[in-house]
């Protein structure tokens, strides 16, 4: 089961989002809000994640007029992005404890939703209600030049994610579908190079969020449609033959779990626990069940392993695996409560035929 | 000159005869369940976007287009705009919103929809009002803020 670690209070609005720092141990944990700040909290020293010695070390405050929606770490953990409904994106470097700021960034029309930086943190990709898709190449210096404007979502672009070794991007849509962004060889050249949703099998509503396994061989997906979708990504996208062995597919949809919108899917690369965060205050997480039935049918399929009811007072709208410690997990929720949970208790034993 | 109106001449319904809420439910020990008509009371006098009439006397809320279940903490709102091509639906959507996010207490969850076959875009307005990062980016913005604070003046007053 889950036990609650800590409540983190401070934030004045809802929360949207939570982040881990990459690397350093992992010790620190930035949120953001609708009261228009980035938290930043850390625990204490010598003392063990797991232990209630979480506080706030520093509330950015300075860079957005209107809610943050969502922010991202640099791979190396040096530079937080923040994405904003003011229509920018924030930058901080953050260099021996302290933030500072260093720019916010302009060009999309409206709202910011969502940013991610690729894995080896030369690129940074947002996207907005504006539906489009910015490429962004990141150059000595902190400076940021925009390389590539992606149309093609007919909607607001809603979350956006890297495959975690390759260059290939993700994009989630108010439009129901999922967009699969790649370079062409030649550089600064990106297009789509395919899209997962209707007609076929997909979702039937907003995509709110994405994640990839450890390799990048599967992506899961979260929608309004109250589903998850689990998708094989193990194809090579930048093989350009049209037929359809080079194409990503549906592997299975997870769904009579969730009782309203899933707002949030997180997917372990410690150990393949997929969590998920929903209107319906729950976290829930999943495991890839090893079942006979499943694997004489050809097709995977998720089992339940966990519902943990009222997670939040309201709505959760972030879940997000610690990347160092495998049971130790970050939610954030419309209660503005940021909150860390460790994973107690015997675990299914797909968790150690996977890690 | 003013721009025209969408609907000229609505129908104008009577106000229907308000029952007193039975004082010994505020001073019972039991917690207070939250019914149909309670949510009626809160919005019934929502002033129409465009007329000085509220969302009672149009017919735009009636007490049967709410539904509560108080034990699952859930409200769903069917309004039905005057006309169908009604360019004030997501404004009217927008203060049903905002009025029940002030008067409900934090646990509930609302959902609100367009009657069926009661506009042209019933899809399209149906799924901006429910999805709550367009909504929260919507009272962010100062003048529809004001459009939907003018439709929270009650009739009344």
């Amino acid at each position: 089961s889950l036990r609650l670690v800590q409540e983190l209070e401070g934030h004045e609005d809802r929360a949207w989002g939570v982040a881990w720092r990459p690397c350093g141990g992992s010790s620190v944990l930035a949120s953001c809000s609708g009261d228009k700040t980035v938290r930043i909290w850390e625990h204490a020293s010598g003392s063990s994640p797991a232990s209630a010695t979480w506080a706030c070390k520093a509330v950015l405050d300075s860079s957005h007029t209107r809610t943050v929606r969502q922010i991202s770490w640099s791979p190396n953990g040096d530079m937080l992005a923040s994405a904003s409904f003011d229509a920018t994106i924030g930058m901080w470097e953050y260099v021996g404890g302290d933030f500072s700021f260093i720019a916010s960034f302009e060009g999309h029309e409206n709202e910011v939703k969502s940013v991610a930086w690729n894995s080896a943190g030369t690129l940074m990709a947002s996207c907005s209600r504006d539906k489009s898709v910015w490429i962004w190449e990141v150059l000595p210096g902190h400076e940021f030049e925009c390389v590539s404007v992606l149309n093609g979502h007919t909607q607001d672009v809603k979350m956006l994610v890297w495959h975690p070794s390759l260059d290939i991007l993700v994009s989630t849509s108010y439009d129901n579908t999922i967009k699969v962004w790649t370079e062409d060889g030649d550089g600064d050249d990106w297009h789509c190079a395919q899209t997962l949703g209707p007609p076929g099998r997909g979702h039937t509503s907003t995509v709110w969020s994405a994640s990839f396994n450890a390799t990048g061989d599967c992506l899961v997906t979260s929608s309004d449609d109250l589903t998850l979708i689990v998708w094989d990504t193990s194809a090579d996208l930048t093989n350009s033959g049209s037929d359809d062995s080079a194409k990503w597919k549906h592997l299975t949809t997870i769904s009579g779990y969730h009782d309203r919108t899933i707002f949030s899917v997180n997917w372990s690369r410690l150990n393949g626990f997929i969590a998920s965060g929903a209107g319906d205050d729950c976290i829930r997480i999943f495991v890839e069940s090893e079942s006979q039935e499943s694997a004489q049918e050809g097709s995977q399929s998720y089992e339940l392993v966990h519902k943990h009811e009222k997670a939040h007072t309201a709505d959760v709208n972030c879940v997000q695996w610690h990347p160092k410690d495998p049971r130790l997990l970050a939610s954030a929720g419309d209660d503005g409560v940021v909150k860390i949970w460790e994973l107690v208790g015997e675990l299914p034993p797909a968790l150690s035929a996977t890690s | 000159m003013a721009p025209a109106l969408i609907n000229a001449n609505p129908v104008v319904h009577e106000k229907k005869e308000r029952t007193a809420k039975l004082q010994a439910n505020y001073n019972d020990s039991s917690p207070d369940v939250i019914d149909e008509l309670e949510i009626f009371d809160h919005v019934r006098d929502i002033t129409d976007p465009e007329h000085p009439y509220s969302l009672e006397q149009l017919n735009v809320v009636t007490e049967d287009s709410i539904f509560v279940d108080d034990s699952k903490s859930y409200v769903k709102i069917t309004f039905t705009p005057t006309v169908q091509h009604c360019s004030m639906a997501t404004i009217i959507g927008l203060s049903l919103r905002l009025k029940l996010l002030r008067c409900l207490p934090p646990r509930f969850k609302v959902d609100i929809f367009l009657a069926p076959g009661s506009h042209s875009t019933e899809a399209a307005i149906n799924k901006q009002l429910n999805d709550k990062e367009r909504v929260a980016a919507a009272f962010e913005n100062p003048n529809l803020v004001d459009l939907v604070e003018k439709c929270l003046v009650s009739t009344e007053e």
